[in-house]
């Protein structure tokens, strides 16, 4: 390699990094501002115009921050864990497009290498639980490996059907297919079932079962501070970013915004973006909006309802594709299928005929008569 | 020990995991020893006194006008429904006679309170069941009706404003328009509350059928207030054995049907509503005239035992005041609800999950003050 790739391979592994930050700065802000509105807070407002360097006060408080450390941890794993959780998160960013051949390598099995690689920091999560020598981090760890992995399944099916439609796992390539009618309105199902999966991979709310703050306070956190943890913090951000970017290029046509031209790198990255915040505010409002699932409903939504659906989805692209019936055709029935599968999990999880009737007003029967 | 069938199953190793006493969703210092499999909880061990303050033994070295302020210690977010049961303890000893508006201002202020209690209580059940929006609205409600508490009564919290013989001062001039406008948007609030936790479905699924007890062993328990009415069992102090001038309205005792999580949240959610209906009432009926019967600086209760029952948020309140004519009592006893309630939350907890824990530990609805005292 000459001095000038080598150069260059810095310059650009540089610039990632830096952007990924700069993304995760302004995710912070943004998060605790829109939930701050949904609250009737002011959120931050004291560093910087409207609280915007609140993010860098707290990068420099947590780099300052003491490391400490249990005498029973596991000192090698517990180092290595942040990174295992962090590099992954970095690593799927080499072939994601942020606007017409815009990218650092594109792939023609792009997004098997997303899948394969974001796959990888379940590990980190498990180790550091493990490490940290700590029985809520423990317990935080193993719900976070049975989550991940159970989600894995509908997230790729989910992105397999996107694959059937576009025949490429070339991310440029599925954009480039949808200049004409976004997969969000031929495949309505596989965006449901992969914004879901995405939401349980992240740990976000109703799905942040394993940091789950008001039961293992943390989950396999708890025990990181300081620059250890911000990495956790980072790679969680930017997996936010990530599943939003994918929900956008998977099924929301990336770049392309009827009446903007794609040619123009600059209008694509801002579209581009655009359309990820967007996502990303969702994320932000579920969050603000739901209590969070218990374990064991959060394993039979996973494995009884959005597997099956999952595959479902996949037969039923496959069946479209084979037969080459008209898009809508597999609108109708994607939204047939989840409109019937939401009424039945909605008629299922209210239990009973209405709840208002398991309270009711008791009146003793000597008052009846002036009892209002 | 509860038997999981694990027949067929790997080998599983219980783990013991220490719950509090510095556990966020232990409300307070409250520390549980669980043995869990996996998720499943399968023994636990309760522990309580990190809170004691030795209240009961401090009443007997204080004046009795001074234990009132040791009284708003106990349950910390109700402190008007304690004093008011302490004072009318003492009353009742005496045979003093409180002046009627007093009366009525201690009703409408202990309402206030109760509503502010479960508004804080609904608040944090819903962070419990992992929703983090819910407790801003709450707290937005509660901190209304601690500017008006502020506004009687000169203090947020510790007010000292019931005393013996009646209350400390008048209400101010315009009482009524405020509290008019406050229940108001209290009403609003709880609405609005309500659509966006009570009835979501993910809350649902996460309280419904969770921590079950049925209306036999609740009692058997010794448990009170809405944790017993959620279960069926229509008992309240305010209609059974009515004091002060409860007769008096109109008013209804939520009751649940299964008494289940949900349940002990929506009696108290309902109880608000009530309660909100006593205070209209008590302002439409409140006369004129002084709000206390002058008495002694120091008083002197005559010799005797006295037991009274109250109402609180958290169920059946008691105080056992024994005097033996000195200035100071010679014992006071308090039979304190979220102890009592507390006591059946080995029964509840045993084979549930630690997501349950939580939920079912913040649907009971303790404080740590009045538990360990």
């Amino acid at each position: 390699m000459s001095a000038l790739e080598t150069l260059l391979l810095v310059s650009v592994i540089l610039g990632v990094l830096t952007g990924l930050s700069v993304v995760v700065l302004s995710l912070t802000w943004l998060e605790r501002k829109f939930l701050g509105r949904m609250q009737m807070r002011m959120g931050p407002t004291r560093s910087g115009p409207y609280g915007l360097l609140q993010p860098v006060a707290d990068a420099i408080k947590l780099m300052a921050k003491e490391d400490l450390l249990s005498s029973w941890v596991d000192r090698v794993v517990y180092w290595v864990a942040p990174l295992a959780v962090f590099i992954p998160t970095f690593m799927i960013w080499v072939t994601i497009p942020i606007a017409k051949d815009l990218v650092i390598q594109n792939m023609e099995m792009g997004l098997f290498y997303i899948i394969a690689f974001s796959v990888l920091s379940i590990v980190g999560l498990v180790t550091a639980g493990w490490a940290s020598s700590n029985k809520y981090a423990v317990i935080g760890g193993f719900r976070a490996a049975a989550q991940l992995i159970s989600y894995e399944i509908p997230l790729i099916l989910a992105v397999l059907g996107v694959v059937m439609l576009a025949q490429s796992m070339n991310l440029q390539k599925v954009v480039d297919q949808q200049d004409t009618v976004v997969y969000a309105l031929i495949q309505p199902l596989g965006l449901v079932i992969f914004f879901i999966a995405g939401l349980a991979e992240l740990g976000r709310t109703p799905f942040d079962i394993h940091p789950a703050e008001s039961e293992v306070v943390g989950g396999p956190f708890v025990e990181y501070s300081g620059a250890h943890w911000s990495v956790f913090f980072l790679a969680e951000y930017i997996n936010t970013f990530a599943i939003a970017s994918l929900t956008v290029l998977l099924f929301l046509g990336g770049w392309l915004f009827p009446g903007v031209s794609d040619d123009v790198s600059a209008l694509g990255v801002l579209v581009f973006l655009v359309k990820t915040y967007m996502v990303i505010l969702v994320i932000f409002w579920v969050r603000g909006t739901y209590p969070r699932l218990r374990i064991d409903q959060l394993m039979s939504l996973g494995w009884k309802v959005l597997v099956p659906l999952a595959f479902v989805n996949v037969i039923i692209t496959a069946v479209y594709k084979f037969y080459e019936w008209p898009a809508w055709s597999l609108t109708i029935m994607s939204v047939a299928i989840l409109v019937a599968v939401v009424w039945e999990l909605s008629r299922r999880m209210r239990t009973a005929p209405t709840p208002e009737y398991t309270v009711k007003l008791y009146v003793p029967v000597s008052e009846v008569s002036n009892a209002g | 020990m509860v038997d999981i069938n694990t027949e067929g199953q790997l080998d599983t190793v219980q783990m013991m995991v220490n719950m509090g006493p510095q556990h966020p969703s232990t409300h307070g210092v409250f520390r549980m020893v669980l043995w869990v499999d996996g998720e499943r909880i399968v023994d636990l061990e309760p522990h309580i006194g990190y809170l004691h303050r030795g209240s009961e033994k401090l009443c007997e070295g204080e004046l009795y006008a001074q234990i009132v302020t040791l009284f708003d210690r106990l349950d910390y977010i109700s402190n008007l429904n304690n004093e008011m049961v302490f004072c009318r303890a003492v009353e009742k000893l005496m045979g003093l006679e409180v002046p009627e508006r007093a009366e009525y201002i201690r009703v409408i202020l202990c309402e206030l309170n109760r509503v502010a209690s479960h508004l804080l209580f609904s608040g944090t059940f819903g962070i419990d069941a992992g929703a983090m929006t819910p407790i801003m609205y709450a707290f937005r409600d509660r901190e209304k009706i601690q500017t008006m508490f502020e506004a009687v009564t000169g203090a947020r919290m510790m007010h000292n404003y019931i005393r013996i013989g009646g209350v400390k001062g008048d209400v101010p001039d315009d009482f009524s328009q405020r509290m008019g406008a406050l229940l108001k948007e209290l009403r609003q609030g709880i609405d609005e509350t309500d659509r966006l936790l009570s009835f979501s479905e993910i809350f649902l699924a996460r309280t419904k059928g969770v921590g079950v007890i049925n209306a036999e062993t609740a009692i058997a328990y010794g448990m009170s207030g809405p944790s017993l009415r959620a279960c069926g069992v229509p008992m309240d102090v305010r209609k059974d054995e009515p004091y002060s001038v409860y007769d008096r309205f109109d008013f209804g005792i939520p009751i649940g049907e299964k008494g289940d999580s949900w349940d002990r949240y929506y009696v108290r959610v309902m109880e608000m509503r009530q309660s909100m209906l006593i205070i209209e009432q008590a302002l439409e009926q409140m006369p004129d005239g002084p709000t206390i019967t002058p008495s002694r600086l120091v008083l002197r209760p005559p010799q005797g035992e006295v037991y009274v029952r109250g109402e609180n948020p958290r169920g059946e309140i008691g105080v056992y005041l024994v005097s033996n004519g000195a200035d100071k009592p010679y014992r006071v006893k308090v039979r304190p609800p979220s102890f009592c309630n507390l006591m059946a939350i080995k029964e509840l907890l045993k084979g549930t999950y630690i997501a349950d824990a939580v939920v079912i530990l913040g649907s009971l609805d303790i404080v740590l003050g009045e538990v360990d005292r």
